[in-house]
Order: C-alpha cells, then structure tokens, then sequence
C-alpha cells in the first residue's frame, strides 16, 4: 500500500513539474520560433499519449494513427480556410483550380462549434467502426497493424487524388486567423502553444486514470490473454475499440492543434511514413509507460528536426537505425532501463509479472 | 466485350505483379509469422539490380534474362543476412518484427536515394517485348504478358520446391508444427534460412519484372507493400493458393472499380472490400484448421 500512495505522490510530481516546465520556464527560456516548434512537438506527443494506450496497454499496434491525425488537421484546415476566405466565398486555392464553389461537405465546417464537434467526434467514430469490424471478428495482431497502414495509404491516396477539394498534395496552408484571433500576432501564437500545453496534461490525467482504473486492467488483460478475459464473460472486442478510439480522438485533436501551430497539413504529414514515424517515439520512450510516450515523441521529434536541418538525408539513416536497436534490443524503451535501474538497487531478481516490458500477445501473428 | 475483355486482362495483370510482390511475403509470413515490411525493398533491389547490370551490359534483351536469377540472388541474400541479424533473436514478437524490418527498410531506401538519386531511372524493355500482340482479334502489351508468364512460372516453381522436395516438406512441416518438425529432426533454423532466401529472391523477381511497367525509384517498394500485405491477409496466412486467388481478385476489383471510378476511390474501395471480406472469413480465404480458440 505504501509503494501505491508513493508512486501515486511520484504521479502527482511528474505532474506539477511537468506543468511547471510546459507553462513557466519554456515560454520564458525559449524563443517565440522555438516555442512554435515545442508546440508542435507537444501535439505529436498528443498522438503518442494515444498510441500508448492502444499499443502499449492495449496490444493493438496501430499503423494508421497519421488517419485521426490527419482527420482531425484536416477538419480544422478546412474551417480556418473557409473563415479566411469570409461568410460565402471559397478559399483562396479552390477559386485558383475551379469555380464550381465550395463542395456541400465543406459547407458545414463554415461554422466553428460544428468543426470543434466533428474534431472531437469523427476520428473516434471512424476508431470505433474500425475498431467494431475487426476485433468483433477476432482480426488482431499483423492482421490489424496491416489493416491500419491500408487505411493511411488510402487515406493519403484519396487526399492526393483530390486537389480541388483537399489541395492535393500540396495540402492546405497559408491559414491568417485562428477563430476570429490572427495567427500573426505573437500573443495569440503564445495562447496556441498554452492551449496544445494544456491539452496534452488533460490527456496524460485521462490516460493515468484510464491506466488505473478497473478498465485499465481489463485493457492489459486483453493484451496479455483475451481468451482468459472473454471466459471470464468480458467482451474484449469493446474493451479494445474504446482504447482504439480514445486513442483516435487524441490523435484528432492533436492533429487539429498542429494546423495553426504549424500552419499547414498536406499528405506528407499523414501517410504511412508519418504514421509509423510516430511509433518510434512511443518505442522509445517505454510504450507501456504514461510518460514515456509523451516523451519520447517530443525528443524524436526534437531530434528529427535538429538532424534533419543539418544532415537531411542523415535523419532517416538515424530513424531506420533506432528502429532496429529499439525494437530488438530495448523493447521496453528507456523506461525499462530505469526500472532495471530501481530494481537491481532493491535488490531484487527482474522479471516481476506486473510491469514486465514485453507486451506483445502471445502468438499475435498465428492468429 | 472489348471493355470487359481488356478490363479483366488488366485485372490479371495487376494481379500477377501483386502476386509476384506477394508470393515471398506470404512464404516468409507462413514460415516464421516474421512481418517483412523491408520486402519492398528487396523489390526495389531487385528492380536495381536489373538497372545495373543494363548499365553494364548494354543489351537489353541479354540484360533482362540475366537480371532475374542475379536479382533472385541478391535479394535472397539480403533476406538471409537480415534474418540472421536481426529476425532470429525475434521469434514470438510477430508485431515487433514488423517495426524492425521497417527500419531496415528506411534505411535501404535512403541508401538507394544517396546511391542512384531520388529520380526515377529507366530500363529498356528489350525489342521483343515491345508493342502489343494479337490474340483471337484482341490486343495485349507483351511486356504485361511477359509478366503475367513469369508471375504463373515462379508460382509454379514455388508450388513444385514445396510439394516436391526435401526442403519443401521440410519447409511445410515447419509452417503446420514448428516443435514436431523440430523434435523430427528438421533444422527449423536452417529451414528458415532458406525459406527467407527463396522467400526474398522473390522479392528480387518482382522487382526485375516492374522494371518492365515504368521507370524505377527509392519508392518503388513502398508503394507494393500495403497491396502485397493485403493480398497475404485475405489470402490466409502462409496459404499459397490463397495468395493467387486474392492477388488476382484484388488485382480485377482494382482494375475494374479505377476503370468506372478514379483510382483513388478504387483503393478506398479495395481496402473496404478486404474489410468486409474479413468479417465472413477473418482468416483469409484459406485457413491451416488448428485446435486454436479462434
């Protein structure tokens, strides 16, 4: 009991100083550019929080997170280009392709509170349907993440293919306001990053407290044996398409988040390679962690952005490597190192059935 | 019936290179439950190789025919050499060989990147494979025919090695009981090996015959991947016979729904397909019967 009220004391900490780093010294320490950029790791962390419950807890590796993300983005891109272009007429880069006008399914997304709705309902409507079609018919392991990549392919394929409606492969860019507040202003960028801030803590607590709760278990039980959970009368497909779609909707409004900050969203941002880009984060941070993934995602990230301005072609050399190191040789990322760290100074043999890093579901791809 | 005629040759043709993409993938998926995400590039590989030696050689038609059985080797020996760096810690991590082989996949595309340029490169397409031929008053690209022939040759060749030789019932034995094949004295190791090597030659095959439908790049393999990984999914795993029949099902619900709508509405649609397909039989079209819950 008293390591649980510890650990809770130590939850609580990473909390505060969390808060304390995102909300008082980065702004204070950072340039206004470094903290657009710190902004926009903090939504791809927003995603990882997600891909931490789904893959992590949840055993689902999903290859298709760039999807949400991208709906999410999207969404949001299509609203601050109609608010641009002022109540009945078209953004700039239709009215350059054709004149037909804005398509009916844009229309709708004039309105800000219905593009907030769609943000925070869509992506996990489409995790849900997603969720429900496979894991009720017991498709899981290679199966999903294989299913999962086809959906960011075509997802991105469908993007490209369309150019007079979604910009094509150019995507969409070039936004001036963020719901009446101009995007020039430094003050209102400022109030963007607090915003993605705040969002991201929001999901960490929600995800603690999922991970914590009765269903938290049940998530991990299905990861580690989902014929004991269904005999024990759960039914593990529901259990796993609500970690599937809490996970999208994470990934949406991060991806909602990352279009101000950033300023543009395009297929690039949004198909496989990004969507497995995302892993590596995940991996690398301890994907059974709360923290790890968060973390992990934003020195990747960080690293991605530091390397690839100096070595451009070094970057990809540097993400297949830790690919192969991570995964092969540290599939409990950091985290784990840390663990063995506290465990070896307790004194005490590893491999303790709880917080084991190995959370894979036994035979996934037999099945 | 010119339509229908010419839709459905293009189908099976789009299906002959998924299933020359696919059939590797479903052998090394079948064999040791290992996700190859860097086949692809064992495609692309192959698709260099086939560049290079034209480069060297000059004759298109000389160049071609020594192209398959050199990209054949090279990519089996890249399959080898990853299999014994880095798959064979991994048995029983299906999920995680996934994410390693993918980065050996970026790895392998950016080499080829620094190596031969993000442009994409040709290769001649020897004499006797151009133009079209005339069969019972309908036109074929040779070159698509050449392919479809290669793709039916390798299948065969594949279904003979495994019905025919020691290593081929080696290699079954191994996909249906991994522990009685091994407690029957069957190096499981070495048949993996060998399994990987035939498995990635493929690969390397593939890869010479798309150097016949287009010019060549880093992204070649990437954009087979996902459409070879569906193949092997609906086609149930390590089942060969269901890769054909999905590969060319795929291939003509591809072609047909790109000829009346777009092509990318025909991926979405492919992809729903494959979904709905798997809530009658999660498990592929064909499916080892084992005593398993599922």
């Amino acid at each position: 009991m008293s390591t649980l009220l510890r650990s809770r004391y130590a939850v609580g900490l990473g909390f505060l100083a969390a808060a304390v780093v995102l909300f008082a010294v980065a702004p204070l320490v950072l340039t206004d550019f470094r903290l657009n950029l710190l902004g926009k790791y903090l939504c791809y962390a927003m995603v990882a929080v997600g891909i931490g419950l789904a893959w992590g807890r949840g055993g689902m590796l999903t290859l298709g997170q760039g999807v949400f993300f991208g709906i999410g983005a999207y969404l949001m891109a299509m609203h601050l280009k109609l608010a641009d272009a002022g109540p009945g007429e078209s953004p700039d880069f239709m009215t350059l392709i054709s004149s037909d006008g804005v398509p009916w399914w844009w229309e709708p997304f004039r309105s800000g509170t219905v593009t907030v709705v769609a943000i925070l309902v869509l992506p996990a409507l489409l995790a849900t349907l997603l969720g429900l079609a496979t894991f009720r018919r017991r498709v899981r392991g290679a199966y999903f993440a294989i299913l999962s990549q086809a959906l960011a392919a075509a997802f991105a394929i469908l993007l490209i293919g369309n150019p007079a409606t979604t910009g094509g492969s150019t995507g969409l860019n070039n936004f001036r306001g963020f719901f009446g507040f101009s995007l020039r202003d430094p003050a209102n960028r400022l109030m963007l990053y607090f915003i993605a801030a705040g969002a991201l803590l929001a999901m960490l607590v929600v995800a603690r407290q999922l991970m914590v709760s009765r269903y938290g278990e049940l998530l991990v039980a299905c990861r580690d044996s989902e014929e004991r959970v269904r005999f024990l009368g759960y039914d593990p497909a529901t259990v796993k398409t609500v970690a599937f779609a809490v996970a999208a909707l994470m990934a949406g409004i991060g991806g909602a988040l990352f279009v101000p900050i950033v300023g543009i969203i395009s297929p690039n941002d949004v198909g496989v390679v990004p969507s497995i880009g995302l892993l590596i984060g995940v991996a690398i941070g301890g994907r059974t962690t709360l923290a790890g993934p968060a973390l992990g995602a934003i020195a990747v990230a960080w690293a991605a952005s530091t390397l690839s301005e100096q070595f451009p072609s070094g970057w990809t050399y540097v993400q297949g490597l830790m690919f192969m190191l991570v995964v092969a040789f540290l599939p409990g990322g950091i985290a784990s190192l840390v663990t063995l760290r506290r465990r070896r100074r307790a004194d005490r043999p590893p491999g303790g059935a709880a917080d084991r890093p190995v959370p894979e579901p036994a035979g996934g791809a037999q099945r | 019936m010119e339509t229908l005629v010419t839709q459905v040759f293009n189908g099976l043709s789009v299906g002959s290179i998924l299933l020359l993409a696919a059939l590797g993938l479903s052998l090394t998926f079948g064999q040791m439950g290992v996700i190859n995400m860097a086949h692809g590039e064992f495609i692309m590989a192959g698709a260099y190789t086939a560049f290079v030696v034209q480069q060297t050689l000059g004759a298109a038609g000389l160049s071609l025919v020594l192209s398959l059985p050199l990209a054949f080797g090279i990519g089996g020996l890249l399959g080898v050499v990853l299999e014994l760096t880095l798959l064979r810690r991994m048995y029983h991590r299906p999920l995680d060989t996934l994410l390693v082989t993918w980065g050996v996949a970026l790895v392998l595309q950016q080499l080829a990147r620094d190596i031969f340029g993000t442009a994409g490169v040709d290769v001649a397409a020897p004499a006797w494979l151009a133009g079209p031929v005339q069969i019972l008053g309908f036109s074929f690209p040779r070159s698509r025919l050449f392919i479809l022939v290669l793709a039916v040759l390798a299948v065969t060749a594949v279904v003979m090695a495994l019905r025919y030789t020691s290593l081929g019932r080696r290699i079954r034995a191994t996909v249906q009981n991994r522990q009685l094949a091994e407690s029957s004295g069957i190096s499981t190791r070495r048949t993996d090996m060998l399994t990987f090597f035939i498995g990635s030659g493929l690969a390397g095959v593939a890869g010479v015959a798309l150097t016949l439908m287009g010019s060549i790049s880093p992204n070649l393999g990437s954009s087979y991947i996902v459409d070879a990984f569906l193949v092997v999914i609906v086609g149930g795993l390590g089942q060969l016979k269901g890769a054909i029949i999905a590969a060319f099902s795929l291939g003509v619900a591809q072609s047909w729904i790109e000829y009346t709508t777009t092509a990318s509405i025909a991926k979405v649609l492919v992809l729903a397909l494959v979904v709905a397909f798997l809530q009658f039989r999660p498990q592929g079209i064909f499916t080892l019967r084992t005593r398993s819950l599922v």
